[in-house]
């Protein structure tokens, strides 16, 4: 498949307050290809939230690159300079954030938060860019798109201002977006909307998206391949029916055995204790030796504390970061 | 056996808000009843505006009903004065959805949760601390947490803060608004085994208000589906999910699944 980006190795540290050092993300490598929807599955303090803001290098200032590539359409974007960063920010990757209510500017139409954004890659005219803004939002909204355009974000709902942001991220036809939990914030019907959106701006224009989040539930029926983060790093990457429905690291285990099972057929295990990761997720204050979910892995090994497990092909695209497979 | 709590026809209309033009009233709760028996939980879901909040702030003994009946402990609350009702609420608790939010950050845990001995009874603080300590240790935490301060603490940490300050007044009745949703899924399970344990350890009855059938399914003896302020569809967890009848309780089931038939229709590329 033709990758449109490719992460090699990324390794992302945070300066704290005390001098101290938190290594977010340690050795992440993945890649998109065109059109391709990937789920990436990761808790509180796995790093998902800091991969979305390294990808478009939007990190906070305690937050630097500490080591490897992302090769967007084969040029890197950690070694572009402001002016390149600004030119493919947006036109080439954009993102879609949590929080619409907030990532919307208050007191601008929406049409116009829209247009800004070819504003800043193009050479059209208010006019021209206004029709063009008009034709993104049909591509988002069905219905009464005049409305919408000279709506406030305050005069939508969660999810129009979910759509609205949406179409600024897709306004420059970008080849890949991410998005960090667009549905977070939505109810289960809005959020399955919203998903079906994403499927069909893929299917039509091709557009390749991220999709970060942390309910597993989501991803299946929707994305084509998912990838589990765990402390900074890949646990287990490959196709969404293989990971969900067959997943092989210890971890992605544990995980999808904490959601109450209440699929058609099984008996519901009413008030069941449900089984639950043992521990706590590491400090990333320390880089182990070892593997980082070792501490709290039921199958680890003796060599689990000192060997970094590299990952194992499963075949189709499964890889796995887990000893119990030589890779 | 005797309910816990007895709703009858509940109605809650908020006044229209707005300068100007005057926004018309609103009617969040439409005459809805439902009862809960002691032991057990009723799982109240339903999209966000269905109205399911609200009911759990009237259950709160927070707002004021429009119109029906509370009947709790031989009393009708919904015709109660504010004197009377500070003395029923500690039996009546209620737990937020985002525990970041619904604890004050400048105090210790210890004072967060031994607060509503302070507020309800005169207890002295030595006492009050010992209970303080009895009660974070039922949720899952030892006494060194009393010292510490939210900030210190994981989502799922504070949400067991919030829990023992619920339970610190010894309640009949836990109103459980969304606590699950903020949380990653392995702590969600943390929490819902607690929940579960302390049903079982002391007989609480729950009102356990969210979104996630799957969620409600697992933790619920019975569900009752709430669209547009009013009752749709409510029965037996087991019945409620494999036949559901109403449009909004397939919806919420459709959102819900990770079912092996969602998980066969992804397109292999």
């Amino acid at each position: 498949m033709n990758q449109i980006l490719e992460v090699r190795d990324l390794r992302v540290a945070y300066g704290g307050r005390d001098g101290g050092v938190w290594h977010a993300l340690n050795g992440v490598s993945f890649g998109v290809g065109a059109g391709e929807i990937l789920g990436v599955l990761g808790e509180s303090g796995s790093g998902k939230s800091t991969l979305a803001a390294t990808l478009l290098r939007l990190l906070p200032a305690n937050g630097r690159i500490a080591g490897g590539q992302i090769l967007l359409e084969a040029a890197d974007v950690v070694q572009m300079d402001a002016e390149r960063l600004r030119s493919v920010r947006g036109r080439r990757v954009s993102i879609v954030f949590q929080e619409p209510s907030l990532a919307l500017h208050p007191t601008i139409r929406i049409g116009e938060q829209v247009g800004e954004v070819l504003h800043a890659h193009g050479t059209l005219s208010k006019r021209e860019r206004g029709e063009r803004a008009r034709g993104i939002l049909a591509k988002v909204f069905s219905g009464d798109i005049e409305r919408i355009f000279s709506s406030y974000p305050h005069e939508l709902s969660g999810g129009q201002q979910q759509r609205a942001l949406i179409a600024q991220a897709i306004a420059c036809e970008p080849v890949v977006v991410v998005a960090d939990e667009p549905t977070a914030s939505l109810d289960p019907t809005t959020q399955r909307e919203i998903l079906t959106l994403f499927q069909t701006l893929r299917d039509q224009f091709g557009i390749a998206f991220i999709f970060i989040t942390h309910n597993p539930a989501l991803l299946a029926g929707f994305a084509d391949r998912v990838l589990v983060l765990y402390a900074g790093k890949v646990a287990e990457v490959g196709p969404t029916h293989a990971v969900l429905s067959s997943p092989q690291h210890p971890y992605t285990q544990a995980l999808l055995k904490c959601v109450p099972q209440v699929a058609a057929g099984e008996a519901l295990r009413h008030k069941a204790l449900l089984p639950v990761i043992g521990g706590s997720a590491p400090s990333l204050a320390i880089l182990s030796r070892g593997c980082v979910f070792e501490p709290r892995c039921e199958e680890r090994m003796e060599m689990c504390q000192t060997q970094e497990p590299a990952a194992a092909m499963l075949g189709n695209r499964h890889e796995v970061s887990c000893l119990k497979f030589p890779a | 056996m005797e309910p816990v709590i007895r709703v009858e026809n509940l109605v809650k209309r908020h006044a229209g808000r707005g300068f100007g033009r005057r926004a018309p009233g609103f009617t969040a709760v439409d005459s809805v009843s439902f009862s809960i028996l002691p032991g057990t939980t009723l799982a109240l879901v339903g999209e966000s505006g269905s109205g399911k909040s609200s009911l759990a702030l009237c259950l709160a003994c927070l707002e004021r009903v429009t119109a029906g009946q509370i009947w709790f402990e031989g009393r009708d609350l919904a015709a109660l004065e504010e004197k009377e009702l500070r003395a029923v609420r500690p039996k009546l608790q209620l737990v937020f959805q985002d525990p970041a939010n619904s604890l004050n950050p400048r105090w210790t845990v210890g004072k967060i949760v031994a607060e509503p001995l302070l507020v309800q009874a005169r207890i002295a603080k030595r006492e009050r601390d010992a209970r303080a300590a009895q009660v974070l240790e039922r949720v899952g935490l030892s006494a060194e947490y009393l010292e510490r301060r939210p900030q210190e603490l994981s989502g799922g940490q504070r949400q067991r803060v919030a829990i023992a300050r619920a339970l610190i007044l010894e309640p009949k009745l836990l109103i459980l608004d969304e606590v699950l949703s903020a949380l990653d899924c392995s702590i969600q399970a943390q929490i819902a085994n607690l929940l579960v344990e302390l049903q079982r350890t002391y007989g609480l009855a729950y009102l356990f208000v969210t979104h996630d059938l799957r969620m409600a399914a697992h933790l619920a003896d019975e569900i009752a589906v709430m669209s547009r302020g009013k009752i749709v569809e409510q029965g037996a967890a087991e019945k409620i999910l494999r036949h559901a009848r109403c449009e909004e309780t397939k919806s919420l089931l459709g959102a819900a699944s990770l079912a092996p038939e969602a998980i066969a229709a992804v397109r292999e590329r």
